[in-house]
């Protein structure tokens, strides 16, 4: 799956699925570069066929309702949607 | 967001007709006009790239017949403002969000998950005494809840001004 990193502090692995046209999933970045965090994202909807489906397959994984952004923190910690408090809170900012 | 394709100028002439359309059929545009056009640069991106205006917030999947529900304004959008004083996307809000009384807060997802999809009824349903009959079928708009009795759903709602393929039989 096409990642990209954006370098900062180490807090654990944290993994964005976004979406390039969402409002929410574009703040959500922002906020995490805010904060400083190291961290990975996926655009889901510039992925092409398999490689799509299995990012769909992770996100539904965490979040059954299969919705972005989601935002997942060392393979367990699940925060969906813009939830600037909640996502500082376990970011440790 | 920047897409190739998308001018300045298209995202401005639609955010002004989209608000136009909306404020006309009593909706307001969030007063966030940058984050506006964001979506509305996203709903021009996904019109060029699945040829029709998918939700920017979806992930569609590029067969229009898989993402009737999700096309701008999406079948969700009045129930979220009922409920959220916002659309999923936050590009329609309430007048308290307009005028500052309330804030914006995440949307949750209330379109079904892929799984249930065309399984769950779309519309709750409820059981009243016999209908009578009437001399037209009455269709109603998915979208905002528009009804009228003819004998084929308008072309364009004219409330919502989604196409006619957003009307359902009601009666």
């Amino acid at each position: 799956m096409a990642v990209e990193h954006v370098d900062g502090k180490n807090k654990g692995t944290v993994m964005l699925y976004a979406l390039s046209t969402c409002g929410w999933c574009n703040k959500t970045k922002e906020l995490l570069r805010q904060i400083g965090v190291a961290f990975d994202y996926s655009y889901v909807d510039l992925l092409d066929g398999t490689e799509q489906d299995n990012a769909i397959a992770q996100v539904e994984k965490f979040n059954p309702s299969g919705s972005f952004p989601t935002l997942v923190i060392d393979n367990k910690k699940v925060i969906v949607g813009f939830r600037e408090q909640e996502i500082r809170e376990a970011l440790g900012s | 967001m920047n897409f190739t394709g998308v001018s300045e100028s298209d995202v401005d002439r639609v955010y002004l007709q989209l608000k136009k359309e909306a404020e006309d059929g009593g909706y307001r545009f969030n007063p966030d006009s940058e984050f506006t056009k964001n979506l509305i640069r996203g709903l021009l991106k996904n019109e060029q790239r699945y040829g029709y205006r998918a939700c920017p917030c979806r992930l569609a999947s590029g067969k229009s017949a898989e993402d009737g529900d999700i096309v701008c304004p999406c079948d969700y959008r009045d129930p979220d403002l009922s409920e959220y004083g916002a659309c999923y996307c936050a590009l329609y809000v309430s007048d308290e969000i307009v005028r500052g009384a309330a804030q914006v807060a995440p949307v949750p997802e209330r379109r079904p998950p892929r799984s249930l999809r065309g399984k769950a009824p779309a519309v709750r349903t409820v059981t009243t005494g016999p209908v009578p009959v009437f001399p037209l079928p009455v269709w109603r708009c998915k979208v905002c809840g528009y009804l009228c009795a003819r004998e084929q759903p308008p072309g364009i709602c004219p409330i919502c001004k989604v196409t006619k393929d957003r009307f359902e039989r009601f009666i």
